[in-house]
């Protein structure tokens, strides 16, 4: 048996993959072209040795007599306890963080003037960092300068077109108020102007009066501009500063005027202040300068009003036309720069990365290569030596790169090889948390065992039907979509940043890529959360479509109407009028329905009764098979970490505290099925023997733990110092993070007694728990049953076409609604619910951690 | 309701607890400053920084930093950070909120008004106010010749507005005014805020009038040394003290009469928990109050985060957020300016 369980062959998910310690030794002249080769294979993890060196020099401190500790900082102290600014490459990495950020202002720009960067995603290989530094600088540069002479144009020309604006209006006022002093003051010439407002006839009246009519009444006014929100604070405070001796007077510029701060558009107003006194002006004058309202002199004569506005109007039509050139110049260049801009941001990226991952390792103590440690899986091995190779010869490199495996204490990190459609089932456990390495992969099972629960909640083959649509219509469009995907992630995970990743993390547990949800989610993006969360999972939706479809044919349901698909019913009418159906029930007549439930019961008396205890009975048989596999796994895992005591002391008491219990309960289900017999629900051995079971899975294990303890460690008090002091000195650069385990028996004892109890509660609870698959299989036939009675049917029974068409409506849209859509994510967190709890909490320890290799696509998702 | 704030405090409160103490995880740790320490140039600092919440602040600025940039972009990051919680608090929170800036607006008053005497450029002093304390037409206190001016004017519109019914005076403005004014007004803003966590009661209530209680204490022994040797009579030095904190009334009355740094010294360690601050210092010397002050402040906001259901936690993080700028910029200087051996001069840590 055992020698048939070893020769199967390894199925990539069942277990995660072989992982291996690597220690690479690279010639300094090509660290950087081995790191770029390793990252575009994307094998490798690398660990960052001075982090390691940390732990274990503080561990180290606390073991280990003064010496040792100074021997071994000595080794270590090159790379220990350096902040990022220290590290070897930190000098590139800075750059690099200079670049990107000049890429990112010459995005802005772009963005600002309205145009697109092209979307290229060949890559140059061979740009050198510092040309393309040069360039960037060069560039930054120019547009930069042509950014500050097109603001020195454009803030001359703001002050101009204010300016003209000022004179349109305000000489308005001054005409009328002109109109009004002149009025008081001189009677005789009313006739002349006062109900006519042309400028021709006062400009005349003007000439005729002397010049200044307004300083006579010791009346002076300033005229100016404000921003349209600060206008009502404005004439507040003037009212305040000046005691209400002074005339306020404004109108809406009508056109908005660029804020140069801002570059944004804004609305302002024409004002004009009339009032006397020198005290007043520098009052009014300071009020202007502190609510920035732009002052500009309007001269009361008109003569020299038209004189003037014909100037600026002059000067403004050239201003315009350089702002013009100037901007069309500084399009050309930004459109360059555009033209190679994702080229470059990769680049940048790219390079970064390569140097964060130089800076993670260490130069050996001749300072002439440098080490590093990582992890990469075991298949890989041979890939990696090849590319490593590659670049020693690249590089024209005299000495190779030393390759070798080192072995490591540790856990090694978590990784499985996953495909499109075993990925978002992956994903799905990975959210409750990353397998241990090594340990059994319940994404295996749950590829077929979670549609299959979710579609025993939702079996309805005509729901199902819709499902598939979907699901189809997503699969239709993979290609595109993904596509459409990828130029949305390159072009915009520059702009992103960390904080925004929470939410979408909470909302879409399943979801192919954390990075990708990001980007899914980002409002910027038209393709909206919601949609690209259907995306990730379009193949678990594909396969819960079509086991809606097989459970709803068992069931019989179609938006619940019965249907005939396998032949007629078993059942028929005791009369050809079927009058007495209802109260004295069909006769059967020949044999039972082939495939599912019988048609003839839906509607009937008996209806819910018989689908009651044919769904409960059936969730149990799901709930203790399904429980059952957890426990044999747990058994395969036992077997496989070579764990005898957990077979013996938790897997057999587990095994035989379930299945006396529950495992007998299923079996007088089918018997009874079967042969319709009732046999007896306690039989008086099975339950001494799950009495047994409890003691026999609580103790025998922590005593036995201790005995093997004590055994080890007996007459070796002194011996570990020994021992791992020659470690450090054989091998100093190795992982090794010695852990003397300290042996607690009440905390282990404790530990076992919570886990014994758990299991013992747990399993009726769980059992218990899986009745959910009726309880929401019932909640969803009813649902169904209702709308298409007491909506679809009942608005049928008219004839007014206005109320069938409603009935039919409502109906569309409660099925959409409800059943679609809410009743779909109900069924899916409880078929999550009981995988993550029922099913995977009898064997999933789910402490590891993912292998993150350094690989440049990954990196691409990467934000800055 | 007193001791029963656990039972409703979460309806309006528990979500902006959760955002301020989850941004009091973000607060930069010993650590940090230690690397921060060790830097050579800004451009470091900088990259320290980007780790931290600060980085998406720092990220567009090119290249030669200034400290002043620093300072700015971490300002402009506390004040967009304070915003934040300030659109989504409902009352009283949002006034226990505001209450937190009006110290700064009495600090921006005075400086402008300060200034506009010594006849700087308004915008020039505008760009030197604490963003925090900013309001509508500060800028036209330049135009203010005297109190009854600056109140008609401007500070009518203010919440400052009631503090200054005390130091209303037509007196024209000079150095040795405006610093009464500061302090009065400060007394007033300490009193009112006070009396408005007392209205709060429970855990607010509790916690603040602690802190407060040593704000105003600290500011009663500041006014003190600073008006030593100064024309400022002892009825006036008096006026100046805010009316509650541990020293009052009778540390008050000590403290008025102080004449140098040794007798305000004899006055402090009447009360165990000046005690300590004062015994760290020699006789005669007053540099490093500030800082013992700030250190025991700073222990005190920390010891606000240790209760649950309660303001106190604004109060305590956008201090210890602005003790965090005081320390980057204190250490930007120094680097800036080659210095490093007198960082640790006057770091707060905090955790």
């Amino acid at each position: 048996m055992d020698d048939f369980l070893d020769t199967l062959p390894q199925m990539d998910l069942m277990r995660s993959e072989k992982m291996t310690l690597v220690q690479l030794i690279i010639p300094v002249e090509s660290a950087h072209r081995s790191v770029t080769y390793l990252g575009e294979l994307g094998l490798l993890q690398f660990r960052d040795v001075s982090v390691v060196v940390d732990l274990r020099s503080a561990f180290f401190s606390f073991t280990k007599p003064i010496e040792s500790v100074a021997v071994f900082l000595r080794n270590f102290s090159l790379n220990a306890d350096k902040s990022p600014f220290q590290r070897t490459f930190a000098t590139q990495v800075k750059r690099c963080g200079e670049m990107s950020r000049k890429l990112r202002f010459f995005k802005d720009q772009i963005d600002k003037a309205g145009l697109r960067c092209l979307q290229r995603h060949e890559l140059d290989p061979n740009i050198e960092l510092g040309d393309l530094e040069r360039q960037l600088a060069d560039h930054e540069h120019e547009v930069l300068e042509m950014n500050s002479n097109s603001e020195k144009l454009r803030q001359t020309y703001n002050e101009l077109l204010e300016f003209k604006i000022v004179l349109q209006k305000a000489s308005g006022f001054l005409v009328s108020s002109n109109a009004h002093a002149i009025g008081d003051e001189t009677e005789l010439h009313e006739s002349t102007y006062s109900n006519n407002g042309f400028i021709e006839s006062s400009f005349l009246l003007e000439q005729e009066m002397r010049p200044e009519p307004l300083n006579q009444s010791g009346l002076r006014f300033i005229s100016g501009i404000i921003n349209k929100d600060k206008l009502l604070r404005f004439e507040r405070m003037l009212f305040r500063a000046t005691r209400g001796n002074m005339l306020f007077n404004q109108t809406p510029s009508d056109e908005e005027i660029m804020d140069p701060s801002t570059s944004e558009m804004v609305e302002k107003n024409v004002f004009v202040v009339f009032f006397s006194g020198e005290q007043a002006r520098t009052k009014i004058l300071k009020i202007c300068e502190a609510f920035g309202a732009n002052c500009y002199p309007v001269p009361e004569d008109i003569t020299k009003q038209r004189q003037l506005t014909r100037e600026v109007l002059s000067r403004l039509s050239d201003l315009e036309a350089t702002l013009d050139a100037g901007s069309r110049h500084r399009n050309n260049a930004l459109n360059a720069v555009g033209y190679s801009l994702t080229k470059w941001m990769t680049t940048v990226r790219r390079e970064k990365a390569v140097y964060d991952t130089l800076n993670m390792l260490n130069f050996d103590v001749t300072k002439k290569c440098l080490v590093g440690e990582g992890w990469c899986p075991t298949f890989a091995k041979t890939q990696i030596h090849e590319v490593l190779q590659r670049a020693t010869s690249d590089s024209n490199s005299q000495v190779g790169v030393i390759f070798h495996v080192m072995h490591a204490v540790e856990s090694p990190p978590t990784y499985f090889r996953t495909n499109k459609l075993t990925n978002a089932f992956q994903e799905i456990i990975d959210a409750y948390g990353v397998a241990r390495y090594q340990e059994a992969n319940p994404a295996v099972y749950s590829v077929v065992t979670y549609p299959f629960l979710f579609a025993v909640m939702f079996g309805d083959w005509g729901h199902g039907l819709c499902l598939l649509l979907g699901a189809l219509y997503l699969l239709a469009r993979e290609r595109k979509l993904s596509k459409q995907l990828a130029a949305a992630i390159v072009c915009c995970n520059f702009l992103l940043s960390d904080s925004d990743v929470i939410p979408y993390a909470l909302i879409g547990l399943w979801f192919s890529e954390l990075r990708e949800m990001v980007i899914f989610g980002y409002p910027e993006l038209k393709l909206g959360s919601f949609m690209e969360m259907l995306f990730g999972g379009r193949y678990v939706i594909l396969l819960m479509a079509l086991f809606s479809i097989y459970c709803g044919l068992i069931y019989n349901e179609f938006f619940s109407v019965p249907f005939h698909i396998f032949g007629g019913s078993a059942y028929k009418c005791r009369d050809t009028t079927c009058s007495d159906a209802y109260t004295a029930g069909l006769v059967k007549y020949r044999g039972p329905y082939p495939f599912g439930v019988d048609p003839s019961w839906r509607g009937s008396r008996s209806e819910l009764p018989y689908l009651n205890s044919l769904k409960m009975k059936m969730s149990i048989l799901l709930g203790i098979a399904q429980m059952n596999l957890g426990l044999i796994l747990s058994f395969f895992n036992a077997r496989f970490f070579g764990s005898s005591l957990d077979i013996r002391y938790q897997f057999i008491p587990q095994m035989i505290f379930l299945n006396s219990l529950f495992g007998y309960l299923s079996l007088l289900i089918i018997i009874k099925w079967c042969t319709g017999s009732q046999a007896d629900l306690y039989h008086i051995l099975l339950l001494l023997l799950a009495f047994i079971a409890v003691p026999w899975m609580l103790f025998p294990k922590p005593f036995a733990l201790r005995k093997i303890h004590m055994e080890r460690f007996q007459g070796r008090t002194y011996g570990l110092l020994g021992t791992s002091e020659v470690d450090l000195d054989v091998e100093p650069d190795s992982a090794r993070s010695h852990q003397e385990e300290e042996f607690n028996f009440s905390e282990i004892f404790v530990h076992q007694l919570i886990h014994s109890i758990e299991f013992v509660l747990g399993s009726v609870s769980n059992t218990a728990s899986y009745l959910r698959l009726w309880a929401l299989s019932l909640a969803h036939s009813e649902l169904s049953t209702v709308f298409y009675e007491k909506v679809l049917l009942l608005a049928w029974e008219y004839e007014n076409i206005l109320i069938r068409l409603i009935g039919v409506v409502v109906f569309a849209f409660a099925t959409a609604f409800i059943l679609l859509m809410m009743e779909t994510l109900s069924a899916f967190l409880h078929a999550l619910r009981l995988h993550w709890v029922e099913f995977m909490g009898k064997f999933f320890h789910g402490d590891g951690y993912k292998f993150k290799p350094f690989s440049f696509t990954l990196i691409s998702y990467d934000d800055e | 309701m007193y001791g029963f704030e656990a039972l409703t405090f979460n309806i309006h409160g528990g979500y902006l607890e959760a955002i301020a103490r989850g941004h009091r995880a973000g607060l930069l740790t010993t650590a940090d400053y230690n690397n921060l320490c060790q830097c050579e140039n800004l451009d470091d600092i900088k990259m320290h920084l980007s780790a931290t919440k600060y980085g998406s602040y720092l990220q567009n600025e090119p290249s030669p930093l200034h400290t002043t940039t620093i300072v700015e972009k971490c300002t402009l990051k506390l004040v967009d950070d304070y915003k934040h919680m300030l659109c989504q608090a409902t009352e009283p929170m949002s006034t226990f909120l505001e209450y937190i800036r009006y110290g700064h607006m009495i600090d921006n008053v005075v400086l402008i008004v300060t200034g506009t005497l010594h006849e700087r450029d308004v915008q020039e002093l505008i760009e030197k106010c604490h963003p925090l304390g900013m309001f509508d037409s500060i800028a036209t206190l330049a135009v203010a010749q005297n109190m009854r001016e600056l109140y008609r004017l401007v500070l009518v519109d203010t919440p400052l507005a009631p503090y200054f019914s005390e130091c209303l005076t037509s007196e024209d403005l000079d150095d040795m005014n405006i610093e009464i004014m500061r302090n009065t007004l400060y007394k007033a803003y300490l009193e009112d805020f006070y009396k408005f966590c007392q209205k709060l009661g429970g855990a607010t209530a509790e916690i603040m009038s602690d802190l407060l209680a040593f704000e105003a204490d600290r500011r009663a022994v500041n006014i003190t040394i600073n008006s030593i040797g100064t024309e400022l009579t002892r009825e006036d030095r008096k006026k100046l003290y805010s009316n509650f904190g541990l020293l009052y009334p009778y540390g008050h009355e000590e403290l008025a009469i102080c004449e140098d740094i040794d007798q305000v010294r004899g006055v402090m360690e009447k009360y165990p928990p000046y005690q300590a601050i004062f015994s760290k210092m020699s006789y005669g010397e007053s540099q490093m109050l500030d800082k013992a002050f700030y250190e025991e402040e700073v222990r005190r906001l920390c010891l606000a985060f240790e209760q649950q259901f309660h303001y106190a936690v604004f109060f305590a993080y956008m201090r210890l957020r602005e003790q965090e700028i005081r320390n980057l910029m204190w250490i930007s200087e120094c680097v800036a300016q080659n210095q490093k051996s007198r960082i640790h001069d006057s770091v707060v840590y905090m955790f």
